[in-house]
């Protein structure tokens, strides 16, 4: 930033404390303390820091996130091994969150911190008090225009004039100082709290908030304690504790299609909730639009899907296994792909699946299902016997096997009610249920952000669109006028070229 | 489903016709062809109203759920604030880069981006639906314009640094002029282009079960917002005016125009959906 004369000549800029010091560091530590705060206080220091944050955001929307699709991320490992364990050091797969992202925004806030605060006290002076003093020579500003004849009591004339539009006035013997459009910096400073106010609302949400998500099939219970969830996260200053105690039955799932498009067109969901467990049972609807809300708490519809329900026997007749077991959607036609593993048999059985709601099959693709809801269903399957490898420690998706230490033994497609005899059993397939996936979020930040949106549209608002100006009178020869606009909204010139002709005798 | 195809040819090839008659150097004959050029671009306007509506009344619903309503809506207001813009403020020497991108806008959109029109999936229904995508295109309409007048100020800069201006130029406003506009433009819809934002943040919330969570599309919203608070800080507090502001105009539009194109065609995230 250039020295302070640049400024002098610019008035109607925006400034901060730090634009205003020298450039040039000062020796000791203190000093250099100093300047490094003004440094960080300077509108360019807080212009490079704007345009690095949007820079920095770009990566994050190019490479896959952990935050958002932590299977996209493993595939971009199993892909490219070598440069994802190097991306992943410098935090690539998790931009939003990693020091660089962090450092350029927590720089930036107390940049912008540095900035406002001393101007929001300057600006509560200046509210209390009245505009500056009137310059000495009027014929260096702008809008200078002088008044060669004036009435008498010109000046008593310009400030009730003045007045009458509103203008706050400093009135001395032979000058008028007015300024107008205090709205302008109110606002401006409003905005910039506001997003402070938004970052502190986003912490509050990270930091005391929790977030999980549930797999259920139509019929299940959900009793709200951490082990009801697949996958659960707290913040910081929160524990298990303090999650709200409901329960919730999945009464009824429907999802209806466009038979044109096949896209859905709507999900419903029934629940039957008890909050707290044990009270009297409501039941209410959830879509995607509309979550349930408890409280702080929301409970959302974010996913929907089939488990197919098999029936597995050994050689005796003993049954292994009864259950719906939930199989992730592969495309728009609800192309179902998963996993039936069978621990508790030995040798251990696996059966990697599909589920067709609707079979249809062509020489060139196979088998795929043609509509998303359930008219013509099939299970489709691969068994495998072995080791399932389940207590080898590694954490393992239930919609995967890996049958790196099984042997094939079979290939089949079933229609429903038909079974399959694997050698050491015999699997049945029954039927399918819907499944859901329910997502559970508490964050007791969220009404401060939205606060803090508002509130932050209002100031920019007010800041953009509100003239600021200052007109000066004064009494020489004649009567001076002159005017200054503080931004570059016009009307300035009108308002001086009005007073004048008021004035003219 | 023809009218509204046949509709946009229309649309389109009379635009076309105003765009080779406001090149026309001859000046004599410039004010009429001028006129001719605004007659049309109303005419235009009119069946792209009459379009839209139907594409609304054919999908019982408001024609914003996917890329192909997106831009014939988006040329729709183009062309109305263009027409706004030609009463109020003389803006009739903006026609030719105006009609041009209507043009490529509606030409992408009949040619490549064309579905059939259909109910909406349910993540898109909600009252949200409207407030938000509004508040987007009108944005984003008058971020084009911007960015046509910026490029404008950057094509009669390099122009007027090597001699006059030409004939075809003479009725376009001062370099000072176009640098004002360019900014009084930004600064007007900056507010509304932070109220999309944050009306998509309120639907987020209620659709998603977070108010903002680095989507793709969020993510480069928010690169646009901060381009465009960029771009209004160099002008308000450090003073950039003339080319540099005009290339810092040009590329916060861009971002606009990537978040558009890109996270829409290619993108992964949860503004993707079926059949763009």
């Amino acid at each position: 930033m250039g020295p302070r004369g640049e400024f002098a000549s610019r008035p109607h800029l925006w400034v901060c404390a730090g634009d205003l010091m020298s450039a040039t560091p000062e020796l000791e530590t203190k000093g250099l303390l100093r300047w490094m705060w003004r440094q960080l206080t300077s509108m360019r220091i807080a212009l490079i820091l704007l345009l690095t944050l949007g820079l920095a955001a770009i990566p994050g929307s190019i490479f896959p996130q952990r935050s958002q699709n932590p299977m996209k991320v493993q595939e971009f490992f199993t892909n490219n091994p070598q440069l994802a364990i190097w991306m992943d050091r410098v935090k690539l797969f998790d931009v939003y969150s990693s020091p660089w992202f962090s450092a350029v925004y927590l720089l930036l806030f107390i940049s912008l911190i540095g900035c406002v605060l001393p101007r929001t006290f300057q600006h509560l002076k200046a509210l209390r008090s009245k505009p500056p003093l009137t310059p000495k020579y009027l014929d260096r500003m702008e809008f200078y225009t002088p008044v060669a004849e004036p009435k008498a009591k010109s000046l008593d004339i310009a400030e009730a004039w003045l007045k009458k539009r509103k203008f706050r006035i400093r009135r001395d013997v032979d000058s008028i100082s007015a300024e107008k459009g205090y709205l302008r910096e109110t606002g401006n400073l409003l905005f910039h709290l506001s997003l402070i106010l938004i970052l502190v609302a986003v912490g509050v949400g990270a930091l005391y908030g929790s977030k999980g998500e549930a797999i259920l099939n139509v019929g299940e219970r959900f009793i709200n304690t951490p082990t009801s969830y697949d996958n659960l996260s707290f913040g910081k200053f929160q524990s298990e504790g303090s999650l709200d105690p409901f329960s919730l039955v999945i009464a009824d799932f429907q999802a209806k299609y466009d038979p044109a498009t096949n896209a859905p067109t709507d999900y419903s969901l029934q629940v039957k909730l008890a909050n707290p467990v044990g009270s009297k049972e409501v039941t209410k609807t959830i879509k995607v639009n509309s979550p349930l809300t408890l409280g702080s708490t929301k409970i959302y519809l974010q996913a929907n899907g089939y488990s197919p329900v098999v029936t597995v026997r050994d050689r005796t007749g003993k049954l292994i296994f009864h259950g719906a077991v939930p199989f992730l959607p592969q495309d728009g036609n609800l192309t179902s792909s998963g996993a039936i593993k069978i621990p508790d048999m030995t040798p251990q059985v696996g059966f990697v699946s599909t589920f067709l709601p609707t079979a249809d099959r062509t020489a060139s693709r196979g088998a795929f299902s043609s509509y998303p809801e359930v008219l013509d269903p099939r299970l489709l399957f691969s068994a495998w016997k072995g080791n399932l490898g389940l207590d080898s420690g590694v954490p393992q998706s239930v919609y995967r096997i890996n049958t790196s230490k099984m042997v094939r033994i079979g290939l089949k497609a079933l229609e429903l009610g038909q079974s399959y005899d694997f050698g050491t059993g015999t699997i049945t397939f029954d039927g399918w249920k819907s499944w859901v996936n329910l997502q559970i979020v508490d964050d007791p930040g969220k009404m401060y952000a939205l606060l803090g949106a508002l509130l932050a549209i209002l100031g920019l608002i007010s800041s953009l669109f509100t003239r600021q100006r200052r007109i000066w009178v004064k009494q020489a020869d004649g009567i001076e006028l002159a005017g200054l606009a503080k931004n570059a909204l016009p009307g300035v010139k009108q308002e001086i070229e009005e007073l004048a002709k008021e004035l003219k005798g | 489903m023809a009218f509204i195809a046949y509709s946009m040819e229309m649309a389109f090839s009379v635009k076309n016709v105003e765009g080779q008659k406001k090149t026309d150097f001859d000046f004599a004959r410039t004010e009429n062809s001028g006129r001719l050029g605004s007659l049309m671009t109303l005419l235009a306007f009119l069946l792209l109203t009459g379009g839209v509506a139907f594409r609304a009344l054919s999908a019982h619903r408001v024609p914003w759920g996917n890329m192909y309503e997106f831009s014939i809506t988006g040329a729709w207001a183009l062309s109305g604030g263009f027409l706004f813009g030609i009463i109020k403020y003389r803006l009739r020497w903006l026609g030719v880069p105006v009609t041009f991108v209507s043009l490529l806008t509606l030409g992408t959109a009949v040619t490549v981006l064309y579905r059939p029109s259909a109910p909406l999936v349910p993540a898109l229904k909600s009252t949200w639906l409207a407030i938000h995508v509004s508040a987007a295109i009108i944005s984003g309409g008058v971020f084009l314009l911007a960015n046509a007048v910026a490029g404008t100020y950057l094509i009669l800069d390099t122009i007027e640094s090597k001699g006059p201006r030409p004939a075809w130029a003479a009725k376009i406003p001062s370099l000072e002029a176009l640098d004002q506009l360019s900014y009084r433009l930004v600064a007007f819809v900056f507010p509304l282009w932070t109220f999309a934002v944050i009306a998509g943040a309120i639907w987020a919330e209620s659709a998603w079960g977070r108010y903002w969570g680095w989507d793709p599309k969020e993510t480069w919203a928010f690169i646009t917002w901060v381009a465009y608070a960029a771009y209004l800080h160099a002008r308000v507090t450090i003073g950039w005016r003339g080319r540099r502001a005009a290339w810092l105009c040009l590329f916060a539009g861009s971002t606009f125009l990537f978040n558009y194109v890109y996270v829409n065609i290619w993108g992964t995230g949860r503004h993707t959906y079926s059949g763009l």
